[in-house]
């Protein structure tokens, strides 16, 4: 499986760089337009200030006088230290100011309107108002055009730190639009995690169809995933058929096989071919077991996704499992020796059947010739324990907990035929009634001892 | 060598165009090369100890001070006279100077301790508070009260006219810069100064362009009353001489506070030692108490602001009435005022 990145991450790097991208926007224009409310503050007060110096206009004997008002000029004092400059000029000629005041001679100048203008002057950026009114002096009307101009440093000023303010507001934003992406990318990649661990809590033949509510845009993942363990099931169970099946009709025509050869093996009397017979016959009775064991396991597939829950006493079922056992041990002289108190645990009678049945039956096999096995039962922690303990020859060298993989045999298991699915079949039956399979070495009996837990029902 | 001659022609002829009508002038040899050269309206009595503070700290710089009334400064710095520092009690006029780009900008820790009514643009800045005071003689007003607003002083000028004719003195405002400010600014904050020009115009005022001459005819009892005299010149003589012969009143009703100011013109030589002497002229400003010191520190108008009369603020209004019309119209009413006869 190759990881192509995180999807959180991808979402909150990209809710980030959208946030990075509003943030930059909104300072520009945050900027923008405090530049432009300070240059507006200033070219209103320059009107202000034309309009107050234009109101003292008026024509003596003459002659157009005006009288700069105070007020003219301390209103532009009070907003910035900028340096102010001012013209007044009746036509062409100049009344009062700076004349070399770079304001753009209008051809026809409006009266009453304003005009802003920005030039350079002395050195510095100026910002002008122009304002012209039309004053009767003698017998002709006279445009008067009173200019007031201003240095913009103020302006630059507030600008500057109104967009210093609005940037530091921007990187606060940014910082909390990361934070909450996080937690967005987080909280809308919640159900898929819960999805995810809610399978992999799962057990390992647990295909049952997920059924949790999910949202829309996870509802095909869903779908597609159910239909996969749907078919998956389907296509395990028509495995476990198969094999039962196969099992099924490979052991009938095995024991037809058996009894003739038996019928045979009682009619001859050369030595060399009963003993070819006899050989026969324990490969074939090894056949028919693998055959059963085939059937058990798939038995245990099968039941394991739908497991009864009977009461049942522990004893009881072990009684019987042994007295079907006890003419195999018989043939090599074991004797089983059972220990037991009554155990009342829930569960498949058949499966467990099958767990102990197979565990015992291997200790049998590896079981020397006229040894004892112990069987006991005892209630442990409300559940129940069922040790084996046979005098064979232990469960080698190699890694313990690997022997309950199929087909996977002992180190020490040589000369002795066997599928490797025995230890397989009880681990899966304790494990589907969330028990477990112990394996270890009795320390008095220097044999195996192989313990079936099962927990409190 | 001809580059050199016509450097030489340039450079007096540079002198000539600023030439000035100096009034006095004092120079403090100091140890190395450097020459610091100063232009104020501050009569060197008064100054002397500035002067000497920054030389006992910086003995290698000589001084050259050159005492000039406020208008002839301001011509002076306008048509490019080579000062490394101009300092005038006549606000308006420094104010102009800078707004017209003749001052260069000068920051250090010491103007950043100013109040910010105390400078403008990092070019201009104030180191004194002084109010305009009314100077009397003491055998003058015997046997009337001291008035104490102008509305006393009015009515007893109306009352007397015999004893005051000819023993009132003013700034000729037509002359003195600061004078004219003075008058200016009163006129804007109060009706009672051209009712009160007039009653002086009928008294035959005697006008002055200086406030030391003032207060010197007022010790020697040609003057009873002297209108509008800068408090720190009157102080400092007051402790002087007089023997009880001078008192200083302050008008309650209304009462001018200037600063006075210093810049560093834009074509200074020296402008790094420039800035340090306005750094030593303001750390003596914004000590607490008055001291030895001829010149009142800044602080104190924190106390006048609280009585209301605050420093005349350092701003482009202060150029309204140094408009030629302005000053035209306003130069015809006080003469029509102060000169009746």
């Amino acid at each position: 499986m190759t990881a192509t990145g995180s999807i959180g991450r991808r979402l909150t790097l990209l809710l980030a760089g959208v946030a990075a991208l509003l943030s930059l926007m909104s300072w520009g224009m945050v900027s923008g337009l405090a530049r432009q409310a300070a240059e507006r503050t200033q070219d209103n007060v320059l009107v202000a200030s034309a309009t107050t110096i234009a109101e003292t206009l008026r024509s003596e004997q003459g002659e157009v006088r005006l009288d700069l008002p105070y007020s003219a000029f301390s209103m532009l004092g009070a907003i910035s230290e900028d340096r102010v400059f001012y013209l007044v000029t009746a036509g062409a000629e100049m009344l009062t100011g700076y004349p070399d005041l770079p304001v753009p001679t209008l051809d026809r100048p409006a009266p009453g309107r304003v005009s802003f203008n920005t030039g350079s002057y002395r050195g510095e950026e100026v910002r002008m108002a122009s304002l012209t009114r039309v004053v009767l002096a003698g017998a002709e009307p006279v445009p008067v055009t009173v200019t007031v101009a201003q240095t913009r440093n103020g302006v630059g000023a507030i600008a500057g730190e109104l967009s210093q303010l609005a940037a530091m507001l921007s990187v606060a934003f940014f910082v909390v639009a990361v934070g909450l992406s996080f937690v967005a990318a987080r909280t809308s990649l919640r159900p898929l995690n819960e999805i995810a661990q809610a399978v992999s809590r799962r057990g390992p033949s647990d295909l049952r169809p997920l059924k949790r509510p999910t949202p829309t845009e996870l509802a095909p993942l869903m779908g597609a995933l159910n239909r996969l363990m749907d078919r998956l099931g389907q296509s395990i169970r028509r495995s476990e058929d198969f094999i039962a099946e196969a099992a099924h009709r490979v052991r009938t025509p095995l024991a037809t096989v058996r009894a003739q050869a038996e019928i045979a093996l009682r009619s001859i009397d050369d030595e060399t071919e009963r003993a070819r017979l006899r050989r026969m016959i324990r490969a074939v009775d090894e056949s028919s077991r693998s055959a059963g064991q085939l059937l058990d396991h798939a038995t245990v597939a099968f039941r394991a996704d739908d497991l009864a829950r009977d009461r049942l006493d522990l004893a009881e079922l072990a009684r019987q499992t042994v007295e079907a056992l006890e003419p195999t041990a018989a043939m090599r002289d074991i004797e089983i020796r059972l220990h037991a108190e009554p155990a009342e645990v829930e569960g498949d009678a058949i499966l467990l059947d099958n767990a102990l049945r197979n565990v015992l039956d291997n200790a049998i096999k590896y079981s020397p010739e006229d040894t004892a096995i112990e069987l006991r039962i005892a209630r442990r922690d409300g559940g129940a324990r069922i040790s084996v303990i046979d005098e064979g020859p232990g469960l080698g060298d190699g890694p313990v907990d690997e022997l309950t993989d199929r087909f996977r045999r002992g180190g020490n298991v040589e000369g002795i035929v066997g599928s490797g699915l025995g230890l397989t079949i009880a681990n899966d039956v304790l494990r589907a009634h969330g028990g477990r399979l112990e394996l270890g070495e009795d320390p008095e009996r220097r044999g195996a001892c192989v313990s079936l837990v099962l927990p409190s029902s | 060598m001809r580059l050199a001659g016509l450097a030489i022609v340039l450079s007096l002829w540079a002198t000539y165009a600023a030439a000035l009508e100096v009034e006095d002038h004092r120079r403090y040899e100091g140890t190395g090369e450097r020459t610091l050269r100063i232009l104020s309206t501050a009569d060197l009595d008064v100054f002397t100890p500035f002067l000497e503070a920054f030389h006992s700290e910086n003995p290698q710089i000589t001084l050259d001070y050159t005492v000039a009334s406020s208008a002839e400064l301001h011509r002076g710095i306008r048509n490019g006279a080579e000062f490394d520092v101009a300092i005038s009690s006549a606000m308006d006029l420094q104010f102009q100077l800078v707004n017209d780009g003749f001052a260069r900008s000068h920051r250090s820790p010491v103007t950043d301790a100013l109040p910010d009514w105390a400078r403008w643009r990092d070019q201009i800045f104030a180191f004194t508070t002084e109010p305009a005071v009314v100077v009397i003689s003491t055998e003058g007003f015997a046997g009337l009260a001291v008035p104490a607003t102008r509305q006393e002083l009015i009515a007893l000028l109306r009352d007397h006219p015999d004893r005051f004719h000819g023993a009132v003195g003013t700034y000729d405002v037509r002359e003195s810069g600061l004078g004219y400010l003075f008058a200016t600014q009163e006129a804007r904050a109060t009706d009672a100064y051209w009712r009160l020009s007039e009653v002086m115009g009928r008294l035959d005022p005697q006008l002055y362009c200086c406030s030391g001459q003032m207060i010197d005819d007022v010790a020697e009892g040609r003057l009873a009353l002297a209108y509008n005299v800068l408090g720190s010149y009157a102080a400092e003589r007051l402790a002087r001489d007089s023997g009880g012969r001078v008192r200083i009143l302050r008008m309650t009703d209304f009462s001018n506070v200037i600063l006075r100011t210093a810049i560093i013109p834009g074509v200074a030589q020296d402008p790094q030692n420039a800035g340090r002497f306005i750094d030593s002229l303001l750390a003596i400003g914004l000590r607490d108490t008055q001291g030895d010191w001829p010149l009142p520190p800044l602080g104190e108008t924190s106390e006048n602001a609280r009585g209301g009369f605050g420093p005349i603020r350092l701003g482009p209004a202060l150029m309204v009435y140094l408009d030629p019309l302005n000053r035209r119209t306003f130069l015809q009413e006080w003469g029509n005022a102060i000169e009746q006869q």
